[in-house]
């Protein structure tokens, strides 16, 4: 069996609401699996019964070929957990946190200790170790998130939100971490709302609304089934009017952002030479122009109905 | 072995506690400066015996130490989604509680340890059932950690709201469990309500053990089996009551 996380048929109801509604689907051995849709989609209600949490109504969940609901405290040996919210002991130093950890994994002392240090080195935080958590910078505990959910070293981790809110510096420092993960062959289970890390990272992502999977397929793919919505991206000197530019043969739509306009057409050849030819006959400089694909953000937004 | 590995966990837990827990705001007010002055109004001005004051001291304290921390830990826990971090750990949801009731049941014997020694000196007693005593400190911090934990259950992210419903269990418990008043001058709804208490039958083997005219018989087993009993079910309704309680929580 490839698949290290697989669910079937999974039912989740909160006081008669369904937040979970017949969820099923297999994670593959080595991927990066991204879980995708908007706020109240069912997203952390599907991940805390895959991590033991929450028991389900009905339905099954195997991690790595155990039975979560049958024997959880295995099953949660399994996984590593970063959630969003940096739930780390914030009276606690950073060593302290990580050798916690260790401890509720079974993981023993010499082990813990040597994969503690290397962990902190990895992430950039060895100087701090001895310093109570809630010092520490948003940045600084994610990381220390992410290396506690490595400490027993897991086949498989759920990342949630792993890079929202942090600087260039610490998101860089985490992508790269999680691309070296996926080369030693862990399986990552991200759950986001950052489509284009999602974009960047995911081998397949998954698209929930209203409790139910949307789709599943990689990105390209996604991308691929939204061929009509292409666009032109163009950049002018000093802007026209927008009327003028709804105007345009086989312009769909136009969106205007700061001193750019994304033009969606069916025929992006053709707009990029009206949208020239505009540009000569009233005198308007283009300083920039370029077709752009349909992205993963449209396919979120055409397959989960939101805007978000 | 699976066993093992639990307990080990309750353990880490345990630790973990006391090094968070033990300098916070209830453990110094409701568990030693409120039943300090409790014990201070009811002994100023009044006749009780050396033997009644000095298992007062030993009642008090060692009751609200040992309730202080363990009603606050997991609200405070869900407030800082630590909670949710050691649910989805490999720990039973019974062994993260019996690590909540280790720690709050050591805070409760360290700090009674100084009531007791001054107990002993001032008021001039001695322990002729040392070993008993012991053991009889050992259950009642167990058991009133229990409590607290029992009491935490209320699925609240607020340590006050459980501080407040911590402090309507916890008051009257000591006016109905023989510690100013004894049993038998109570009213007959008040020794109804004191067979219930665990702290009945903690007072009466800690007076008991104060007092070298008695020796071992079926009244002080009858009061150990209680007490041992009253541990099992509060320990067993907590792990029921947080467990229905987890989903609002999250």
């Amino acid at each position: 069996m490839n698949s290290l996380v697989r669910t079937k048929e999974l039912y989740k109801d909160f006081d008669d609401v369904s937040a979970v509604d017949g969820v099923g689907f297999e994670v593959e051995k080595g991927e990066v699996f991204g879980f995708l849709g908007p706020n109240g989609a069912g997203k952390t209600t599907t991940v805390r019964m895959i991590t033991g949490v929450l028991e389900p109504d009905s339905g099954e969940i195997w991690v790595n070929g155990k039975n979560v609901l049958q024997n959880p405290v295995e099953a949660k040996k399994e996984v590593g957990i970063a959630p969003e919210v940096s739930n780390v002991y914030g009276e606690m130093t950073g060593w302290q946190n990580l050798m916690f950890m260790g401890q509720l994994y079974d993981v023993p002392e010499d082990e813990r200790e040597a994969r503690g240090k290397d962990l902190l080195e990895l992430f950039g935080l060895h100087d701090r170790r001895d310093d109570e958590v809630k010092g520490y910078s948003k940045g600084m505990k994610k990381r220390l998130v992410l290396a506690m959910a490595l400490i027993h070293d897991p086949p498989l981790l759920f990342l949630d939100e792993p890079t929202s809110g942090l600087d260039v510096q610490s998101r860089r420092l985490i992508k790269e971490r999680i691309r070296d993960m996926k080369r030693q062959g862990k399986t990552i289970f991200l759950t986001t709302h950052d489509i284009p890390v999602a974009n960047e990272l995911c081998d397949r992502v998954a698209l929930i609304n209203h409790g139910k999977i949307a789709v599943i397929d990689t990105p390209e793919s996604l991308k691929g089934a939204m061929e009509e919505t292409q666009s032109v991206e163009v950049r002018f000197e000093e802007n026209p009017d927008f009327s003028d530019l709804e105007g345009l043969e086989n312009v769909e739509k136009v969106e205007k952002d700061q001193n750019k306009f994304r033009i969606y057409t069916d025929t992006p050849v053709e707009t990029q030479r009206s949208l020239l030819n505009f540009a000569d006959e009233e005198d308007h400089r283009v300083t920039a122009i370029k077709t752009l694909g349909p992205s993963l953000e449209d396919a979120f937004v055409e397959f989960t109905g939101s805007d978000e | 072995m699976k066993i093992f590995s639990q307990l080990k966990k309750s353990l880490a837990i345990a630790k973990k506690n006391l090094r968070i827990y033990y300098m916070k705001g209830p453990v110094l007010i409701f568990g030693l400066l409120l039943p300090f002055f409790f014990f201070l109004s009811f002994w100023l001005g009044r006749e009780m015996s050396p033997l009644m004051l000095g298992t007062a001291l030993v009642g008090m304290a060692i009751w609200f130490t040992s309730t202080s921390i363990s009603p606050v830990i997991t609200p405070w826990e869900t407030m800082t989604k630590t909670l949710e971090r050691l649910i989805s750990s490999p720990v039973g949801h019974g062994w993260i509680l019996l690590g909540d009731i280790l720690a709050s049941a050591t805070i409760g014997l360290i700090m009674t340890a100084v009531p007791l020694v001054l107990a002993l000196i001032l008021l001039d007693l001695a322990v002729f059932h040392p070993l008993v005593l012991t053991l009889v400190l050992i259950l009642g911090s167990l058991c009133f950690s229990a409590v607290g934990v029992l009491i935490s259950a209320l699925p609240t992210d607020s340590p006050s709201d459980v501080m407040m419903l911590s402090s309507l269990v916890k008051f009257p418990l000591v006016f109905i469990s023989g510690i100013f008043i004894p049993i038998n001058e109570l009213p007959g709804w008040g020794q109804i309500v004191s067979y219930f208490s665990p702290l009945t039958y903690f007072t009466n083997l800690v007076r008991w053990s104060f007092d070298g005219n008695v020796g071992f018989g079926t009244s002080q087993l009858l009061n150990l089996v209680i007490l041992t009993a009253l541990l099992i079910l509060f320990s067993c309704l907590a792990v029921f009551a947080h467990k229905k309680a987890l989903p609002k929580r999250l």
